[in-house]
C-alpha cells in the first residue's frame, strides 16, 4: 500500500471539504472494498477521509412511507434491524446475504452504493425500491445514480449520507451466488410498489439496471408466470469465468421468477 | 506520516506511533507481537485474521489500525482465563478435534465465539452458513461445526 495522509473529520462537512481538496483524496467508510484496493495498488489516494468517527451518519430511521438508512450503517445492522425487518424484510434479507459475518460488520450502505460494483447488492435494492440518496450536495434519484462500471452520479468530494427507501406492497431479492466470493452472478430485486412494479438486476450488466419489459408483465399481472416465459437478450451482459451472457440471461428470468414468488408469500 | 493510534487489546490499553497505511493484522502481529491472529491470504477471503472489534469479528487484514482508533479488540490471546483455562469454545474445539494443523483456528474461534453470542441455539445449518468467511484447508468443515455446535451450547451454560 502506499503511504497516504490520514484525517478524521468530525463532521460531514469537513468530511467533504478535506474531500473535496485534492482529486486524489478518498472517502473511508467500512473500507471493505478500499482497503482491498489499496493494497492492491488499484486506488493511491494522496489523502484517506475516514468516515468512521462521525456519529449522525449511522442509524436506520422508519416511518409510515419509508426507511431512510445512514451511510454508515453497517450491512450487520440493516440485516438484524427489527424495524427494517418488519417495514422491508427483503432489504433486510439483502442485507444478510452480502459477502460473510465479518464483511457485514465492517461494510456500509454508502461504500456500497458509491462503489457501485458491478455484482453488488444493495444497488439492485436501490433500483428496485426507487430508492432517493441524499449526499452532501443534494439528492440522487436511483435511476440516475448509476451511470456504468464502478461509476455513479457521484462527484468528487461529494459524499452519501443516507437513503431513503419507499416501503413496497410485497417485494422480495433473489440472488444467485458466486459460490467462491458471495457476491451476486445475477440478483433480481422484485417490488410491487402500490403505483406499478420495479425490477432491477444486479450481476448481469455494468451496474444494476432495470427490465422495463418484466416491469410491464409484472404491472399486468403480478404472478411468476408473467415473467416465466420471458427470455431476456443476453447483447451487453457480463462475461467472465463464472458464467456466460447467455446463462446470465438465462438466470435473470429464474431468479425473477423466484422473486415474485417469494415477494407473494 | 506517522500517526499515533490507541486502543484496547485484550483488556489493556496501547498506543503506539504508525504509518497511517499501517493494517490492523500489521499493528497486532508486529508492534503488539501477538503472533495468534494469522495472515492466511491478505484478500478478505480467508478469515484466519478474525478478531472481534467492540464484540464483533471483523477481518483484520482488511481495515487500517486506525479503523479501531479507541475501540476495544479482543485477539485469540485474549479468549481464554487468565489462569490458562479454556474459553468454552476452545474446549470444544479441543474436544471435538476441531482442528488439524490450527492455522485457521485462531479466526474460526474468534468468529464462533462473536456467532454462538449473537444467535444461541443456532441449528446446524445456521453454523455452517456462518462459516462463510473462513476458510480450512484442512479439516473439511465437519469437526469445525461439531465443535461450534458444542461450543454455544456451553456458553449459553446447556
Ligand atoms: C470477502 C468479501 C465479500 C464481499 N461480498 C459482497 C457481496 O456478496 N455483495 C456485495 O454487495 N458486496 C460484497 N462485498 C463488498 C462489501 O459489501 C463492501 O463493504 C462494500 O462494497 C463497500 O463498503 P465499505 O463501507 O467497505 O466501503 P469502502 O471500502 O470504505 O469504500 C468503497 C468506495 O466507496 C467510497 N465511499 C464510501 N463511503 C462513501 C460515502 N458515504 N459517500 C461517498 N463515497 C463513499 C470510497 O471512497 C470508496 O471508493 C464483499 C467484500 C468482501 C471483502
Ligand atoms: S488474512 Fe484476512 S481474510 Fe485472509
Ligand atoms: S486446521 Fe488447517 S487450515 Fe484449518
Amino acid at each position: 500500500m502506499h503511504a497516504f495522509n490520514y484525517h478524521r473529520p468530525s463532521n460531514v462537512n469537513d468530511a467533504a471539504a478535506l474531500a473535496a481538496k485534492s482529486v486524489d483524496a478518498k472517502i473511508l467508510a467500512g473500507g471493505q472494498s478500499l482497503v482491498q484496493a489499496m493494497k492492491l495498488r488499484l486506488a493511491a489516494p494522496t489523502d484517506i477521509v475516514d468516515l468512521g468517527t462521525i456519529k449522525d451518519l449511522a442509524g436506520i430511521k422508519v416511518d409510515a412511507k419509508s426507511v431512510t438508512i445512514g451511510a454508515m450503517t453497517r450491512h450487520a445492522e440493516v440485516e438484524g434491524s427489527a424495524e427494517v425487518k418488519k417495514a422491508i424484510p427483503a432489504l433486510a434479507a439483502l442485507a444478510g446475504m452480502i459477502g460473510d459475518r465479518q464483511v457485514r460488520n465492517m461494510g456500509t450502505l454508502g461504500g456500497a452504493l458509491a462503489n457501485s460494483d458491478p455484482a453488488a447488492d444493495y444497488p439492485a435494492a436501490v433500483l428496485g425500491l426507487g430508492a432517493t440518496i441524499t449526499t452532501t450536495k443534494g439528492t440522487h434519484a436511483a435511476d440516475k445514480f448509476f451511470k456504468g462500471l464502478y461509476e455513479t452520479a457521484l462527484r468528487p468530494g461529494e459524499i452519501i449520507t443516507s437513503v431513503s427507501f419507499p416501503i413496497p406492497k410485497r417485494a422480495a431479492y433473489m440472488k444467485f451466488k458466486n459460490q467462491a466470493s458471495r457476491f451476486a452472478i445475477v440478483g433480481v430485486f422484485v417490488a410491487d410498489t402500490g403505483a406499478g412494479v420495479r425490477v432491477a438486476v444486479t450481476g448481469a450488466g455494468p451496474c444494476a439496471l432495470r427490465l422495463a419489459e418484466m416491469e410491464k408483465a409484472l404491472s399486468a399481472k403480478f404472478a411468476p408466470e408473467s415473467v416465466a416465459s420471458l427470455k431476456i437478450k443476453s447483447d451487453g451482459l457480463n462475461a467472465d469465468l463464472h458464467a456466460s451472457a447467455e446463462y446470465r440471461a438465462h438466470l435473470i428470468t429464474v431468479m425473477a421468477k423466484r422473486a415474485v414468488e417469494a415477494a407473494m408469500k | 506520516m506517522a500517526v499515533k493510534v490507541s486502543m484496547k487489546v485484550n483488556g489493556k490499553a496501547v498506543s503506539e506511533e504508525v504509518e497511517t497505511r499501517t493494517l490492523l493484522v500489521t499493528f497486532i502481529r508486529e508492534h503488539l507481537h501477538l503472533t495468534g491472529t494469522h495472515v492466511g491470504c491478505d484478500t478478505a477471503q480467508c478469515g484466519a485474521c478474525t478478531v472481534s472489534m467492540n464484540g464483533k469479528a471483523v477481518k483484520a487484514c482488511s481495515m487500517l489500525a486506525m479503523q479501531a482508533e479507541g475501540a476495544d479488540i479482543m485477539t485469540i490471546e485474549g479468549v481464554a482465563k487468565a489462569d490458562g483455562t479454556l474459553h468454552p469454545m476452545q474446549a470444544a474445539f479441543k474436544e471435538h478435534h476441531g482442528l488439524q494443523c490450527g492455522f485457521c483456528t485462531p479466526g474460526m474461534v474468534m468468529n464462533a465465539v462473536d456467532f454462538a453470542t449473537r444467535h444461541p441455539g443456532a441449528s446446524e445449518q445456521e453454523v455452517r452458513e456462518s462459516l462463510e468467511g473462513n476458510l480450512c484447508r484442512c479439516t473439511g468443515y465437519h469437526n469445525i461445526v461439531k465443535s461450534i455446535m458444542a461450543g454455544s451450547k456451553a456458553m449459553a451454560g446447556k
